[in-house]
């Protein structure tokens, strides 16, 4: 590769649409390198850019300005037939699924292998061995329309596999799928990144998914990218506050402030007591940190609601709990965890009633 | 014979003159049909192309094509027939009969039936057509393998209705003497008083467009999936 730069590079790329005298900005000036093998979540609310920028990836919309690099090629500079060329080394599956609802399953992934040089009982027997793949292989010779989305999606991603693509773009793909389903495709994804080294971008406006697989992440709004890295990261220090909203979306730990706000006499607090939020900001957690704190302080924590999730293999998440004791120990406490870096965050304070 | 000679004696007192109308209808019909349905499908894939968001956008292309489409819709098929005589007579060889009915024929329903084809393409959506363009398909194979194939059914559907619009209108082509049953109902039947013929008349229409009817709806239910 080119000096150790990503496998998709873009760079610079913007993407205007002029509508009336007025501009709209739905790609600006984006800057991403996706490395061989990632699975590289964008995640954005509806609107944010997203599916335009992915479209830029294969040039189904070609960006305004900027470069876009595959392999280290620009492909923004490649003749119609070059492009063609490159697409077939980049699949892409829908939110919506988009087969061709007169063809068979079988032959909806027959049509994605005309014109490489196959015949015709080799690429009925190619489709076969995708459509296995993905575990659909059943339902060769139904019709689209009588497949449930989970499995209309299968056939799409065995369609998108059909030229060996080093890249597979998923614009929403799981949008319109239950949550079950979502999580068998998503694990689908993940095997294929596993098994074959695809590299896949996936858009979604649901952190859930990025959480579950992609290994980095970027956050887009109005057209920028705002916030990207490591998934973990970004899950355990999101710096931008629409970073946070999303991962609000996604743990439970938001509840809690609902709770003291609408009901104080669930959690009893004496004088000096505090409620905290703890949250783990580095990937390892193996001290004892809580029974260490209430040894080393003599202060007391009652955990009174907890959410920790895997993300990368990780945990992440938090805990809250109450810490009693005498002010000054609980201070001490807060400083060492901090230390120790956890984030602490102060929600409700006994002297403040 | 005696049954039929006791019901409709005006009909079956000449019936050279009732075949040759039928036939004259069908010729009209299937003749300029055939190439209403090239052209048609020619120019609605053109629309459908060229429109913005279109596979080969050609802004310019799409809307002169519109315009002129919206013109010919709006003119009248007798006008048709006589300001297009000297195109008539340029193509065909002659102004009147048959041949020189074709030509109007066609102008009035090449128009509406690339209307249908476009309402029939843009029904397959852009989703297969996005799909097919991320696969490598080149502009020409996605129209083949895409918009004609997925709307079969529809521009089956389509074909049905122009054709049976097309032959309402043979019933005008006795104005430059093509014949056909529309001209033979009124010429022989109703000049005359003789009702049987254009009772025979009417019923031989709603059997020739129920037949049409027929094979299209067959050819849009056996491809629809």
């Amino acid at each position: 590769m080119n000096g150790g730069s990503g496998l998709i590079e873009l760079k610079n790329v913007c993407k205007t649409y002029v509508t009336a005298g007025s501009e709209l900005h739905a790609v600006n000036d984006v800057t991403l390198s996706i490395s061989d093998g990632d699975i590289f979540g964008i995640i954005g609310f509806s609107g944010a850019g997203k599916s335009t920028l992915v479209r830029c990836i294969n040039m189904l919309e070609r960006p305004t300005s900027g470069r876009v690099l595959i392999d280290g090629k620009d492909i923004t500079g490649f003749s119609a037939k070059e492009l063609r060329a490159a697409r077939k080394k980049i699949g892409m599956i829908f939110q919506h699924f988009n087969l061709m609802p007169s063809r068979t399953v079988l032959d909806n992934v027959v049509y994605a292998l005309r014109g490489g040089g196959l015949s015709r009982a080799q690429m009925r027997e190619k489709a076969l061995k995708l459509l296995s793949l993905v575990e659909i292989a059943d339902k060769a010779d139904a019709y689209p329309s009588n497949l449930s989305g989970g499995q209309k999606q299968r056939v799409a991603i065995a369609r998108a596999l059909a030229n060996d693509p080093k890249i597979l773009l998923c614009d929403e793909a799981t949008s319109a799928l239950d949550p079950q389903t979502t999580r068998q495709i998503l694990a689908l994804l993940k095997k294929l990144n596993e098994d074959f080294g695809i590299t896949i971008v996936l858009i979604t406006h649901e952190m859930a998914a990025v959480k579950e697989i992609c290994s980095r992440t970027a956050v887009m709004d109005h057209g920028n990218v705002i916030e990207h890295g490591e998934t973990f990261s970004i899950f355990a220090d999101p710096r931008e506050k629409l970073t946070k909203d999303f991962i609000a979306t996604t743990s439970n730990l938001k509840k809690i402030h609902t709770l003291l706000e609408e009901n104080p006499a669930a959690v009893p607090l004496n004088d000096s007591d505090i409620v905290v939020k703890l949250t783990y900001t580095e990937r390892s957690v193996s001290e004892p940190l809580i029974s260490a704190v209430t040894q080393k302080f003599g202060v007391l924590l009652n955990i009174v609601f907890a959410d920790v999730d895997i993300v990368q293999g990780a945990p992440i998440g938090g805990t809250v709990a109450v810490i009693s004791g005498e002010r000054e120990r609980i201070t001490e406490a807060v400083k060492y965890l901090t230390d120790k870096n956890v984030a602490v965050e102060v929600i409700k304070s006994g002297t403040a009633q | 014979m005696e049954l039929l000679n006791k019901i409709i004696p005006n009909v079956m007192a000449n019936t050279d003159r009732l075949f040759d109308s039928i036939l004259a209808t069908l010729q009209m019909t299937l003749w300029s049909g055939a190439v209403m349905f090239v052209l048609g499908l020619a120019l609605g894939i053109v629309l459908t192309v060229t429109k913005d968001g279109g596979i080969m956008q050609q802004r310019v292309v799409y809307q002169i094509l519109d315009k002129i489409i919206n013109i010919c819709r709006s003119v009248p098929f007798v006008i048709f027939i006589a300001i297009l005589l000297p195109v008539t007579k340029a193509i065909m060889g002659t102004k009147i009969g048959v041949r020189g009915v074709i030509v109007p024929l066609v102008a009035a329903s090449v128009p509406f039936f690339a209307r249908q084809v476009e309402t029939a393409l843009a029904n397959v959506g852009h989703g297969p057509v996005e799909a097919a363009q991320s696969m490598g398909k080149s502009p020409l194979s996605i129209i083949f393998t895409v918009y004609l194939r997925e709307s079969i059914p529809s521009i089956a559907r389509g074909t049905t209705i122009t054709l049976i619009n097309l032959i309402g209108l043979t019933a005008m082509a006795g104005y430059v003497g093509a014949g056909g049953l529309g001209d033979y109902a009124i010429t022989w039947g109703y000049n005359y008083g003789h009702y049987d013929i254009i009772w025979v008349s009417v019923v031989l229409v709603i059997l020739i467009v129920s037949i049409i009817q027929f094979i299209g709806n067959l050819i849009a239910k056996k491809n629809t999936h």
